[in-house]
C-alpha cells in the first residue's frame, strides 16, 4: 500500500511537467492548428530563465577588505550580490535563496515576448502550409534555439537549487497514520505538483470564465465564423501562442530543482509531450492533462521492483522505459481519437 | 538497362561518373596549400557520402513519393548496424553476409513497424514513427544490453568465434573484407602536389549508392511507383476508387527500411561498431535533412542533400577560431575581431546552429530543395523560354526527371 502510494506520488512531478508541456502543445494546436516541435525547447527556454534570473541576482560587488589577507598576502576579495547590499543581509540573502520561485516573475514576461515574436514571425507564414512543413520548421526552430543555449550557457547542466526551506522531504505516510519514513517524499516535487495544478486551473479558468476566453473558445471551434463576426481571432491566437509559451517556460522554471537543465533537455521532454497529446486526444485540452498525469503515474509504476520482477518471472524484458510509447501505440491503434479527443478530429 | 529513357541512362551515367572519379573531382587543391581543408578526397568522408547517400535515396522512396513523413528511420539504420557487427563477429569478415543479414533484418523489423504505423496518416504516423524509434533506442540502451552492448556499442573483439574464418592468430583484430580485399586499403597517387586516394571500402560504397540509385530509377518509372504518387496526391481518392493503399504504402515503407538497413550494414561494414545514438531522432532529423535539402521526390536531389550536409558537417567542424583570425587578416585588427566572434558561433562545435537555420531557411523559402534552386536559376537563365513561365509549377513536378 504504501509502495503504492509513493509510486503515485513519483509520477505526479513528473506527469506534472508533462501535463503542462501536453497543455501549451494542445492550446497552440487547437487554435491555431499548427504542430509545434519546439515546444520542448520552449519548456528549455523556461528552465534558463530560472538560470539567468538567479545568475542576475547573484551579481555581485567587489570589495577589497584590508584587514583580512589571502594566501598571497593581498587584501582579500569580498564579493556582495548588489542585492544584499540594497536590501540589507536578511532579506537579500533570502531573495537569493528564493531565486527559482521568483524567476517566475522575471519569466512570464520573457516568454509571453519569445512565444509573440515566435508566432509572428516564424509561424504564422506556415499556417496554410502542409502539417509536415509546419514539423520540419518548428523542428529546426528547436535545434537552432538549443544551440544557442549552448553557445550562451555551456554544454553541462546547471544545478539551480530550490529554496532552503523546501530542501528537505516530508513524511508523508504519517499523515495518512502509517509507519514513519514509509512515505518519505521531496517538499519540492509536492511544490511543483501543487504550482502545476494552478497553472492548468488558471488556464481553464482563463478559458471559461473570461470574454477572451470565450472568444477564444469560439474561434477553436469555428475561425470562420468567429472572424465573420467582426472579431478579428488572429489577434487572439497570437495571444494564445504566448500564453502556451508562458505555460511551458513556467514548467521548465519550477522544474529546474528536481533536474537541472541542460541544452538538451527541451528534446527529451517534447516527444514523451507529443505521445501524451496524442493518448490524451488531438486537441482536447483535458486529455492532455489527464494523459499527462496518467503517463507520469504509468512510467513510476513500471519502474517499480515489483513489476520488474513480474515481467522477469515471464520471461520478459522489463518494460519501464518505453511503457509510455507502449501506451501510446495501443491507443493510436485502438481508438486513434485518443482518450479524450472528439471524433472526426484529426483522426485519419 | 534497356527499359531506361535517354534522360535516365543520362542522369545513372551521370551518377556513375561522379561516383567513379570522386577521388579526383572531390580532391582539387593540392596537399599542402591553405586550400586543403576544402578537399573531401579522402575515404572516410567519401565512404560517408555513398551511405548517406543511400540511406537518403531510400528515405525518398518513402517520403518522396507517397509524402509520409516518418520520423523514426534512424532506428532502421542502427537495427542495420547491429546486425551487420553480429554477422562479423559470428560468421565472418567477409561483408557480403554482414550486408544481407541486415537487409533483411531490417526488412523485417520496417514490415513490423510499418504494419502498425501506416493505420495512421499525417502526423499521427510521424508521431507513432517517432515513437518506435525512439522505443528502440532506449530498448538497445537498457534491456537489450546483451544483443546491443548497452551504452558502449557493439565492437569485435579477439575471440569472437568468426566460424567461417581460420583462425586469427595475429592476436590483432581482423579487418573487414571482401573476399580478401581489405576495406581499409587505399592506394594514393601523387600526381605532383596533389595526392589523390583511391580507397576500397568507398568503391563497394559506391557500387552500392550506384544500385541503389538504379533500382529508385525503376522504382520512380514503375507503375508501382505511379501509385505511390498517386497516393501523395489523393490518397482518398485513391480510396474511392476501390484501392486498397495500405500494401503500396507498406511495401514503399519496407523498401525505404531495407535501403536504410544496407546503408547502416555499410556503415558497419567500413568501421565495424555499432551504437545506440544512431537511433537516436535527432539521426532521424537529420535524414529528413538530407532529403528535404536536395529535393523531395526527385530522384538526384536526395543524394545532393546528403553529399552537401556531410560535406559542410566535415568542413565546419574543422575550421576553428584561428582559422578564421587567418582568413579575415587582410582586415583592421577590430573589425577582424567583430567578424571572428560573429562567425565563431557557425563553426567547429557550433556546426549545429548553422545546420538547424539551413534547415529552417530551406523549408522556408526553397521547399522543393536545392534541385527547386537549380530549376529557378535554370528558368531565370532561359529567360521565360517554354518551362519558365511558371517556375512553381515546374517544381512542383519534380525538376530532375
Amino acid at each position: 500500500m504504501d509502495s503504492l502510494l509513493l509510486q503515485i506520488l513519483n509520477g505526479l512531478d513528473k506527469g506534472s511537467a508533462y501535463a503542462l508541456i501536453a497543455l501549451g502543445l494542445t492550446l497552440i494546436f487547437g487554435t491555431l492548428g499548427v504542430v509545434n516541435f519546439a515546444h520542448g525547447a520552449l519548456f528549455m527556454i523556461g528552465a534558463f530563465c530560472a538560470v539567468t534570473f538567479s545568475r542576475i541576482l547573484n551579481i555581485s560587488k567587489i570589495t577589497l577588505d584590508p584587514e583580512k589577507t589571502n594566501f598571497l598576502g593581498n587584501p582579500l576579495e569580498v564579493k556582495t550580490p548588489y542585492v544584499v547590499g540594497w536590501f540589507g543581509d536578511a532579506t537579500g540573502s533570502a531573495i537569493i535563496d528564493w531565486a527559482v520561485p521568483l524567476s517566475i516573475l522575471f519569466a512570464i514576461p520573457v516568454m509571453l515576448l519569445i512565444g509573440y515574436v515566435m508566432e509572428r514571425g516564424l509561424i504564422k507564414h506556415f499556417y496554410k502550409r502542409p502539417h509536415a512543413d509546419q514539423i520540419l520548421v518548428t523542428f529546426g526552430l528547436a535545434i537552432v534555439i538549443g544551440e544557442v543555449v549552448k553557445a550562451s550557457y555551456g554544454a553541462n547542466p546547471i544545478p539551480t537549487p530550490a529554496p532552503d526551506v523546501f530542501r528537505g522531504s516530508y513524511d508523508f505516510g504519517v499523515l495518512l497514520g502509517m509507519d514513519p519514513n514509509a512515505v518519505i517524499y521531496p517538499f519540492w516535487r509536492l511544490i511543483y505538483f501543487s504550482f502545476s495544478a494552478i497553472i492548468i486551473a488558471s488556464v481553464f479558468a482563463f478559458l471559461r470564465f473570461t470574454t477572451f476566453g470565450m472568444v477564444v473558445r469560439a474561434g477553436m471551434a469555428d475561425r470562420e465564423t468567429v472572424g465573420l463576426l467582426g472579431i478579428n481571432i488572429d489577434k487572439r491566437f497570437t495571444v494564445m501562442f504566448g500564453i502556451a509559451a508562458a505555460v511551458a517556460g513556467l514548467a521548465g522554471v519550477m522544474y529546474t530543482p528536481i533536474n537541472s537543465p541542460n541544452y538538451n533537455m527541451g528534446m527529451d521532454f517534447l516527444v514523451l509531450s507529443f505521445v501524451v497529446v496524442v493518448v490524451g486526444g488531438m486537441g482536447s485540452l483535458p486529455g492532455a492533462v489527464l494523459a499527462g498525469f496518467m503517463l507520469g503515474i504509468l512510467e513510476s509504476f513500471a519502474s517499480m521492483n515489483e513489476v520488474k520482477a513480474f515481467f522477469e518471472a515471464l520471461y520478459l524484458p522489463s518494460i519501464d522505459q518505453i511503457v509510455i510509447y507502449l501506451v501510446a501505440i495501443i491507443v493510436l491503434l485502438v481508438r486513434p481519437r485518443g482518450l479524450m479527443g472528439r471524433a472526426g478530429v484529426m483522426e485519419e | 538497362m534497356k527499359t531506361l529513357s535517354k534522360n535516365d541512362q543520362a542522369l545513372l551515367l551521370f551518377v556513375g561518373i561522379i561516383a567513379v572519379f570522386a577521388p579526383f573531382l572531390l580532391n582539387p587543391f593540392p596537399a599542402d596549400s591553405a586550400m586543403a581543408q576544402f578537399n573531401a578526397g579522402y575515404p572516410d568522408l567519401m565512404q560517408r557520402f555513398a551511405i548517406f547517400g543511400i540511406l537518403a535515396i531510400g528515405f525518398n522512396i518513402l517520403f518522396g513519393l507517397t509524402g509520409y513523413l516518418s520520423f523514426g528511420h534512424a532506428a532502421f539504420l542502427g537495427v542495420g548496424s547491429y546486425s551487420a557487427v553480429w554477422m562479423l563477429k559470428l560468421l565472418t569478415m567477409n561483408i557480403i553476409p554482414a550486408l544481407i543479414l541486415s537487409v533483411i533484418i531490417a526488412g523485417l523489423f520496417s514490415l513490423l513497424i510499418g504494419y502498425i504505423s501506416l493505420r495512421r496518416s499525417g502526423i499521427y504516423f510521424s508521431i507513432l514513427t517517432l515513437a518506435f524509434a525512439q522505443m528502440s533506442f532506449s530498448l538497445a540502451y537498457s534491456v537489450l544490453t546483451p544483443i546491443t552492448n548497452g551504452e558502449t556499442g557493439l565492437q569485435l573483439t579477439l575471440n569472437d568465434p568468426r566460424v567461417l574464418d581460420a583462425a586469427n592468430t595475429t592476436g590483432n583484430l581482423p579487418v573487414t573484407g571482401l573476399f580478401g580485399l581489405e576495406m581499409r586499403n587505399t592506394f594514393t597517387l601523387d600526381v605532383g602536389a596533389w595526392a589523390f586516394q583511391f580507397n576500397v571500402g568507398y568503391y563497394v560504397c559506391a557500387a552500392f549508392l550506384l544500385l541503389a540509385f538504379y533500382l529508385s530509377i525503376r522504382i520512380f518509372r514503375s507503375p508501382f511507383g505511379l501509385m505511390l504518387r498517386a497516393i501523395k496526391t489523393n490518397q482518398t481518392r485513391l480510396n474511392y476508387t476501390g484501392l486498397n493503399s495500405r500494401p503500396y504504402t507498406l511495401a514503399a515503407f519496407v523498401i525505404s527500411g531495407m535501403y536504410a538497413g544496407l546503408a547502416g550494414g555499410l556503415m558497419a561494414s567500413m568501421d565495424p561498431l555499432a551504437g545506440a545514438e544512431r537511433m537516436q531522432w535527432t539521426a532521424s532529423g537529420e535524414i529528413v535533412l538530407m532529403t528535404i535539402l536536395g529535393g523531395t521526390g526527385t530522384l538526384l536531389g536526395p543524394v545532393l542533400g546528403a553529399g552537401f550536409i556531410k560535406y559542410f558537417e566535415n568542413i565546419f567542424s574543422k575550421i576553428n577560431e584561428s582559422v578564421l583570425h587567418s582568413w579575415f587578416s587582410f582586415l583592421p585588427d577590430g573589425l577582424n575581431d567583430v567578424i571572428v566572434w560573429v562567425l565563431h558561433f557557425f563553426v567547429g562545435k557550433g556546426w549545429h546552429l548553422t545546420l538547424g537555420l539551413l534547415f529552417m531557411l530551406i523549408v522556408t523559402f526553397l521547399p522543393g530543395g536545392l534541385m527547386e534552386g537549380w530549376t529557378r536559376i535554370r528558368n531565370k537563365i532561359r529567360g521565360g523560354k517554354g518551362g519558365g513561365a511558371n517556375p512553381s509549377h515546374d517544381a512542383a513536378k519534380t525538376p530532375a526527371e
